[in-house]
């Protein structure tokens, strides 16, 4: 689904991303763990098109994506739920829904994405009681789902979501990673950016560590939730415990 | 057709002022209408490329004077010197050359005013692509002061130029006979005509306008608005939708100086002046920001009380106010549902 190789990218001379090779493969729930600052969201940038790579290659389903516009990503079928959910407070639930499907236009697709807005209604049931209410006015969880939402809104086979648990309560995580997993068993391949390392753990089937811009470990979720140097750094136990 | 139910109303609207004035045998005040209604249209255009995309800018009347200008300019040129040439047979072979007489009696040979408006349509809207496609990149109060410079060099530009009758402007503009028996002038014959014909041009707009908003590019242009960072994640082609909302702004500014430059018979460097691009915004910002109807009502009221010189010597510190108070106490705009609700329960008294 998803190849990197070699990928670099960065702010004017800020190089942020150095060197990072991964792949997705299709039905795949993949998590980039990593310390703030390490790049995870500059890559997911990176990979929506949103940022410029300046070296490396990106292959999205088999295609040379690294000099794309991001409008060509979405409608190919890769969307980005973006970090802080970024939502257009002063529209509605619906609208900033509809919006996700922007992409999509003529009448079929309006039948289509008017499926998809019932789908999204029947895996987040709350969004649909509050569908006429502003997107500004919904609590954090409610947000997230809205943001999700947006981006499924597109149809996309990649998701790529940058920290979904970002500001949540321990048991609303617990319900946007359950509909990760659903929306896994739907067929969709799934990216996430995290630094709950535990949660995303427990849903994930492999992972990257990421720091200072590089990938360092790489492995099955299971195997990096048993890893030392992922305990230590990432999973808050004591350091002690675990260089003896 | 629900959503032109509005738009039925103000027809209407515009029906009975025109019959109150009849009766009260006050038709001069028509004039002022007129005038105010082709301001409307360029703060119409400004609400949608401030309000509802979010991007300032204070170089609206830029357009406006590029639009009054351009059929000034062309329309004053006495082609009667230039018979033989080949830029005459050339305009003459597509029927756009017309005579009239001076008021000294002489004949005069200019150029169709639909050849000009043509011209100022695409002068205004390829000026507005050159300097949208770099300057929209800017954000918040850099894109002001960038569009400001383009404003302040339009009129600097204007006031320096000898073509452009530097500060005393373009007089002599002829009428603009836009089909036997009605022209755009500022003939007493043809003021209730030009009244109705400015109030077609508005209805046309919004019904445009309304549409546009209600579309998937309105959508667009929303999303734009809350997080251009996100709308660029849902795929919208952020800088191209930007480019065209600039655009549009700037066509409707460039029309409604073309023709009240005919209205008026002539334009001058006032036109064009930041001043009249600060009363735009804040006819917009007093309207409500992304309210095409409270932009509507604002800018006829405002610009009719200006107009009649309401304000008298303080008329464009009153707009300045205005838009300082605006900022201050009432950052939503004044024409609103929440100020309609409490307006409501203030004679209703509290549920």
């Amino acid at each position: 689904m998803l190849k990197i190789k070699n990928l670099e990218a960065g702010y004017d001379k800020l190089k942020v991303l150095k060197g990072i090779s991964l792949h997705v493969n299709s039905g795949e729930i993949v998590t980039i763990l990593g310390a703030n600052g390490a790049g995870k969201s500059t890559l997911l940038n990176t990979i929506a098109s949103l940022v410029k790579p300046t070296e490396g290659e990106v292959r999205f389903k088999g295609r040379n994506v690294q000099t794309a516009r991001p409008d060509y990503m979405v409608t190919n079928g890769c969307a980005l739920v973006p970090e802080g959910r970024q939502l257009f407070p002063a529209m509605t639930v619906r609208e900033n829904l509809i919006l996700g499907a922007y992409t999509l236009y003529g009448r079929r697709d309006k039948k289509i994405a008017n499926e998809y807005l019932s789908e999204i209604y029947s895996m987040f049931p709350v969004l649909d009681a509050r569908k006429s209410q502003l997107a500004g006015t919904l609590s954090g969880g409610e947000q997230q789902m809205v943001a999700i939402g947006r981006a499924l809104m597109s149809g996309p086979d990649l998701l790529l979501m940058d920290e979904p648990s970002m500001g949540l309560a321990p048991i609303i995580v617990k319900t946007i990673f359950k509909a990760v997993l659903t929306l896994r068993a739907r067929g969709k391949t799934i990216l996430i950016v995290e630094q709950n390392a535990r949660a995303v753990l427990e849903i994930a089937d492999r992972g990257y560590v990421m720091e200072t811009g590089m990938l360092v470990i790489e492995g099955d979720a299971g195997e990096l939730l048993n890893n030392n140097d992922v305990k230590r750094a990432y999973l808050g136990r004591d350091y002690k415990e675990f260089t003896d | 057709m629900k959503k032109y139910l509005p738009v039925m109303l103000l027809a209407g609207t515009v029906i009975i002022i025109q019959l109150l004035t009849l009766i009260t045998g006050k038709g001069f005040l028509l004039t002022q209408l007129t005038m105010s209604t082709w301001y409307v249209i360029a703060a119409l255009g400004l609400c949608m490329v401030m309000g509802y995309a979010g991007q300032i800018s204070l170089g609206q009347a830029g357009f406006f004077a590029i639009g009054g200008y351009t059929t000034a300019v062309l329309s004053t040129i006495d082609f009667s010197a230039r018979t033989g040439t080949s830029v005459f047979s050339f305009f003459d072979s597509l029927g756009l050359l017309l005579t009239r007489q001076t008021i000294y009696g002489d004949t005069v040979i200019y150029l169709s005013p639909w050849a000009a408006l043509i011209a100022a349509i695409l002068i205004a809207g390829l000026t507005a692509w050159g300097l949208g496609v770099p300057v929209l990149k800017l954000r918040g109060h850099y894109l002001g002061m960038a569009t400001m410079g383009f404003g302040i060099i339009v009129n600097r530009i204007v006031v320096g130029t000898k073509i452009f009758g530097e500060a005393d402007g373009i007089s002599n503009v002829p009428p603009f006979k836009m089909f036997p028996g009605f022209e755009i002038s500022g003939k007493v014959g043809f003021r209730v005509g030009n009244y109705y014909f400015a109030w077609l041009v508005v209805i046309i707009a919004l019904i445009l306008l309304i549409n546009l908003i209600n579309s998937r590019a309105g959508r667009a242009l929303k999303a734009l608005h809350g997080s251009e960072d996100a709308a660029d994640a849902m795929g919208v082609n952020t800088a191209r939708c930007k480019t065209a909302v600039f655009i549009i702004g700037a066509v409707l500014a460039a029309v409604a100086g073309f023709f009240m430059t005919h209205y008026n018979g002539g334009i001058g460097p006032s036109e064009s002046s930041v001043i009249k691009s600060v009363r735009y915004v804040s006819i917009v910002a007093v309207g409500g920001m992304a309210n095409i109807w409270g932009t509507l009502i604002m800018g006829m009221l405002l610009n009719f009380l200006s107009l009649r010189g309401v304000f008298g010597h303080f008329d464009d510190a009153v707009f300045g106010i205005i838009l300082v108070l605006m900022m201050m106490f009432m950052p939503d705009g004044f024409i609103r549902k929440e100020v309609f609700y409490s307006i409501k329960t203030l004679f209703r008294g509290k549920k």
